[in-house]
Parts: structure tokens; C-alpha cells; sequence
């Protein structure tokens, strides 16, 4: 897809073309965030207590959204516009079984990842045989389509939503009903979806991706089926997502349709334009700095999308590379 | 009985395609003249409504504000224009997404600020406020009528422009090859700007016929935007006959689906489960019809020749 200029920026993905000097720098970043998260419940603990755990904890479900919006876009040059679906998938799973009394983590996620994975193989097969502007338009239809089945969904609250009679359990074990427990499965499934996302882009697998998106042609030509990659990096964000889905399910104690809308998916795209391109840890700190701002202003006044969205605005105009280009921009 | 209550669903539907193809050929001549993903289409379709509402309260005329609504809604198009896509043509289409994204986000809180959340209602105009008889025992509402007119008159005069007329012929010619049209002397960033000022009065109009029918209310763009996507999706980017032919589509699929599906799945279901799983499906038949159209023909019914 030739109308994606200006993502070659891959920090973490790109081993044979950095010098060893950039590529530790490329390392401070990742380790310096994961600390600091680590370290939030203890500071939570000090002073803002529940708020702030929460807080971050939801920043941290965004935030493994939209590194698998990520591969798609930064790694594969696929933008699309309906991921917000996958959290959708994801929260339900939890909230219609946890309706009918069914609340194990394992049932919950195997429902999840199965729904998740069934609609990103339909619809990206469909998807997929489109190119550029039309694939953003029809993964955009293909969320709005969901948004509606979810509005319709009268048994399961409709347009008002579902809430969860209670968190998830392990194996009949209430141990999420901590948030601070909730709060470090929500680290650790960040972290070893950094961990997993990071090895898969810097692979075979990815390196075909990146291929793919500078030139699918020569791709072809030396023997990959673009298609056939394209659509294994989509299911794959597609599962992702629908983890952070039914975290974030956990997290609030509810699902609603709200969740599936595109400005959701327009939100997770922000997010990874705001954090950088093909950065893995650039897609946390957009995640973060997008939530953390939305509250601040949130908390400001009642009309914050008035400054949110020229806020926006001026990031696509002048903030070209994101966040973590600011901490790349030295060498 | 049955046959009156589908004349007047198809009518409806017709209505409802006309309002969408008002919308959807702004959208789609943007695209292809500029190259130009302009999310923001549709709150300039709320815009209207809310120019044509806040018109029709301070003249008492609903035509009178339809007459300032609609150079109203040129000229917000315009300063839209100047302030913010201008700087993003050359800008690869995840820029367009995103920053006119912002100024959806933007719209639907300042119009939330001036005429608060409430949605507001604007009375039919008096002269066309009754229904008229179509056939024995069917009457349909006057007004809505109107709109079918309206919106068939513009199709019409749009076809007349584009196709025989210098603008039109450049307007094409752009959408061929912008960067010829620009070696032959012709200015194509006033182009650009008049052509985006048509398509935002267009979209306005629309929002300024649609007031007195539905709640003018913030957020009322944001559906209608997807609807507008899913026509100029299926009847081929560029192409305003592909959009005409699309939107009529959508329209009548939508409305009749909407109305038949559960009376249709009867046939299979319980009664009660018919009319639950038809009011499940009925929103999501754009959306498959979308899916069976691409699968097909990946660039639409009738992609723009280049």
C-alpha cells in the first residue's frame, strides 16, 4: 500500500539496519516504561490510591489494543478502522457468559479468542482483497456492523449495556476481585505481549510484513503470498485485542456497545499515530498519554473535546513520527 | 393493506437514499478530485440541520432559513477548508483520518456548547404539512415528498453540472489527472476549494431538509458519515452514478429491511424470536450487502476509470 509514506520508523524491529548505539537507546525507553509501571502501585499506594490504579490499569488494557493496532498499521501499513471490534468480542465474552453464571477466566478468554479470531478471519479475508482507502472503509463497516448486533443484543442490556456480577475467577479462585492482583495480570499480559509482538516483528514472519508494506509486488515476486501474511498479522491483532477486551470488561465491571463504536477505533489509531509508528513502546506511551490527557481535560470541563480535538489536529500536523520519535530524534 | 404499507416503506426508503446520496456525493467527488478522506463530512451534515433549526427560530420561516442555511453552510465548508484540510492534501490518508477525526470530536461539543444537549425539533412548514392520498386508503406525508423532489432535483442538476458543463468537465478532468489539469493552466487550488464548498453546502442540505423529520441532535452526523462510506464504498470511489445508484440501494435495503425482516423470519421462527433476531439482522444487511458488493468487485459497481 503506497499511500502510508513515513512509517519506517521501527526502533525495536529493525536490528540489521541500527547501529549498535541507537538500538541500546532503543532499549532505555521500553525498560524505563515497564519500571515505572511496576512501581505505580506502590506510588497509588502513597497517595491517589484506588483512582490512579485504575486509572493506569485501563491505560495499560488500551495500551496492549493498540500495540496489535500496531502491527497492522506500523508494521503491515494495514489502517484499520474497526478494531475497536476485537474489544468488543473480548468484553462480551466475559460480560454474556458471566450472565449465565459462567465466570472462569479460561472459558471466558478460549470464548473470546475463538469469536475474536472467527470474525478476524472472515472479515479480513474480505477485507484484505481491498486496498487503501477501501480496506479503512470496509473495516470500519465491518466494526459498525458488530456496534449494531450489540445494540440489538436485548437480552444483554442493548443499547444501556451489561454489567458483570463479578470479576472473573481462576479456576473457581476470586483472586482478581483484587485490584491490585487485576492490576499486575494487566502488567504482566502487557509485558509478554510486548515481549511476543517484539520477537514476532523482529522474525521471519515480520521482516515478510515489512516486506509486504514497501512493496507487495516484489514481495510476490520472490515467492510470499501477501495475502496470506496479511491475514495472520490481522487475526493476530485481532486475539490481542480481544484480551484487552476482556481485561477491560474485568477492569470496569462492565460492557456496553459504547465499547465497539468507531470512535473507539479512531481513538486506538490516535493513540498509535501519537506514540509513533512501528513502535512498540511508542503505541504504551500513546496509549497513556491519550488517556492521561482525555482525564485531565475531562476533569477540566465538561466540553474537553473542544480542546481535544484541535489537540488532535495539531499532532497529525507538526508531531510527525509521534512520541517516541522525540526520544529516537537524537540519533 | 400489505401492498399500501410497502408502497409507502419503498417511498421511505427512497427518501432515506436521496438524503444519503446528498451526503454521499460531497464525500465521494472530495475523493476524487483531492485524493481526500474528509471524516468530517458528516458534522457538516448536522451543521445544516442545526443552521436550518437555529434559522427557522429567529426568521419563523423554515424556507427563509433554508435559503441562509445553505450559503451559511458553503461558507462554514469553506472556512473548514482554509483552517484545516487545506494543510493536509499532501498528506498520506492516515493524516486525513485522524485530523479530520479531530474535528468531529471538535464539532459535536461546540454545537453540545451553543445549542446544548437536548435535541431540537423544527416544525414541518405549514404549507406542507399535510399528507396527500397516493392510491385509495394510502397517505403519505406531503413533506417527505418534498425531499424525494428536492433530492432527485439536485441528482439531476449535479448530472447537468458535472457532465455538461466547464466546472464539470474540470471537476472530471481533476479526478482523472490532477497534476495535468494543473500543467494546463488551470487553477487547481481554487478548483479544489470550490469543490469542497459544493460538497459541504451539499451535505448541509441534506441536514437542513432532514430537521423537521428527525431530532436535530450532536452526534447526528456520526451514523450517517458510515452510511455515507458504505454508499460510495459499494458504488465505486469517484464515481457520483455509482454514488446515486448505491444510495438508492442502501436506502431501500435499509428501510425494507428493517420492516420486512421480522415479518419475513415468522415464516421460520416463533414470533418472538422472529422479531428479536429480525431486529438483530435488519442493521447489520448494509453491512453484509457491503461485503457480498467488494467480494465481488474489490473497487465498487462502478469504479472511476483512471
Amino acid at each position: 500500500m503506497a499511500d502510508v509514506p513515513g512509517v519506517s520508523g521501527n526502533d525495536e524491529a529493525e536490528p540489521a539496519t541500527s547501529m549498535a548505539g541507537s538500538r541500546r537507546r532503543g532499549q532505555v525507553l521500553p525498560i524505563v516504561v515497564f519500571a515505572a509501571l511496576a512501581l505505580v502501585p506502590f506510588a497509588a499506594a502513597l497517595g491517589g490510591g484506588d483512582f490512579v490504579l485504575a486509572l493506569v490499569t485501563r491505560t495499560m488494557i488500551l495500551a496492549i489494543a493498540a500495540m496489535s493496532l500496531d502491527l497492522l498499521i506500523g508494521c503491515g501499513a494495514m489502517i484499520s478502522f474497526g478494531h475497536a471490534a476485537y474489544i468488543g468480542l473480548g468484553a462480551y465474552s466475559a460480560g454474556i457468559l458471566s450472565s449465565h453464571g459462567i465466570d472462569d477466566a479460561f472459558v471466558q478468554l478460549a470464548a473470546a479468542l475463538a469469536s475474536a479470531g472467527l470474525f478476524a478471519l472472515a472479515t479480513g479475508a474480505i477485507s484484505l482483497r481491498t486496498r487503501g482507502v477501501y480496506f479503512i472503509m470496509i473495516t470500519l463497516a465491518f466494526g459498525q456492523m458488530l456496534y449494531f448486533l450489540f445494540t440489538s443484543l436485548a437480552a444483554y442490556g442493548g443499547d444501556d449495556g451489561l454489567s458483570l456480577a463479578s470479576r472473573s475467577t481462576i479456576v473457581g479462585w476470586r483472586l482478581l476481585e483484587s485490584d491490585l492482583a487485576l492490576y499486575y495480570l494487566v502488567f504482566a499480559v502487557l509485558g509478554g505481549l510486548y515481549l511476543a509482538l517484539r520477537a514476532l516483528i523482529a522474525s521471519r514472519f515480520g521482516r515478510v510484513l515489512r516486506g509486504i508494506r514497501e512493496n507487495p509486488v516484489r514481495m510476490q515476486a520472490i515467492g510470499f503470498s501477501p495475502y496470506r501474511y496479511q491475514l495472520t498479522a490481522y487475526v493476530i491483532a485481532g486475539l490481542i485485542a480481544a484480551v484487552a477486551g476482556w481485561l477491560l470488561a474485568n477492569q470496569s465491571g462492565f460492557v456496553s456497545p459504547a465499547y465497539v463504536g468507531w470512535q473507539r477505533s479512531g481513538d486506538l489509531i490516535f493513540m498509535v499515530v501519537l506514540g509513533g509508528l512501528g513502535s512498540l513502546s511508542g503505541a504504551i506511551i500513546g496509549a497513556a498519554a491519550f488517556t492521561l490527557v482525555a482525564e485531565f481535560l475531562s476533569g477540566l470541563t465538561e466540553y474537553w473535546g473542544m480542546i481535544f480535538g484541535p489537540l488532535l489536529i495539531l499532532v497529525v500536523l507538526f508531531a510527525r513520527g509521534g512520541l517516541a520519535g522525540l526520544f529516537r530524534s537524537g540519533s | 393493506m400489505t401492498l399500501t404499507l410497502a408502497l409507502v416503506q419503498i417511498l421511505n426508503g427512497l427518501q432515506f437514499g436521496l438524503i444519503l446520496f446528498l451526503i454521499a456525493a460531497g464525500l465521494t467527488i472530495v475523493f476524487g478530485v483531492m485524493d481526500f478522506i474528509n471524516l468530517a463530512h458528516g458534522v457538516q451534515y448536522m451543521v445544516g440541520a442545526y443552521l436550518a433549526a437555529a434559522f427557522t427560530a429567529l426568521t419563523g420561516s423554515f424556507v427563509l432559513a433554508l435559503a441562509l442555511a445553505l450559503p451559511s453552510a458553503l461558507i462554514f465548508g469553506l472556512v473548514l477548508e482554509l483552517l484545516v484540510f487545506r494543510h493536509l492534501y499532501e498528506r498520506d490518508h492516515l493524516s486525513h483520518v485522524l485530523a479530520t477525526f479531530g474535528v468531529i470530536i471538535f464539532l459535536n461539543q461546540a454545537v453540545k456548547l451553543v445549542f446544548g444537549a437536548a435535541p431540537l425539533s423544527v416544525p414541518v412548514p405549514e404549507l406542507l404539512s399535510g399528507t396527500v392520498t397516493l392510491a385509495p386508503g394510502m397517505l403519505y406525508p406531503v413533506y417527505r415528498l418534498v425531499v424525494i423532489g428536492a433530492g432527485l432535483a439536485v441528482a439531476l442538476l449535479l448530472y447537468l453540472t458535472v457532465n455538461h458543463t466547464r466546472l464539470g468537465m474540470l471537476v472530471r478532468a481533476g479526478a482523472s489527472n490532477a497534476p495535468m489539469v494543473s500543467a494546463l493552466g488551470v487553477n487547481i487550488r481554487l478548483l479544489f476549494t470550490v469543490v469542497f464548498g459544493v460538497g459541504a453546502m451539499l451535505a448541509g442540505f441534506a441536514g437542513a431538509m432532514v430537521a423537521p423529520i428527525l431530532s436535530v441532535e450532536p452526534g447526528m452526523g456520526d451514523n450517517v458519515l458510515i452510511l455515507a462510506f458504505v454508499v460510495i464504498v459499494i458504488g465505486g470511489i469517484g464515481s457520483i452514478r455509482g454514488a446515486f445508484v448505491a444510495a438508492l440501494l442502501i436506502g431501500l435495503v435499509d428501510t425494507l429491511g428493517r420492516f420486512f425482516a421480522p415479518t419475513l423470519l415468522r415464516a421460520l421462527l416463533d414470533p418472538a424470536s422472529a422479531s428479536q433476531t429480525g431486529r438483530a439482522i435488519a442493521p447489520m444487511l448494509i453491512y453484509i450487502l457491503m461485503a457480498a458488493v467488494l467480494f465481488f468487485r474489490p473497487t465498487g459497481l462502478f469504479p472511476a476509470k483512471h
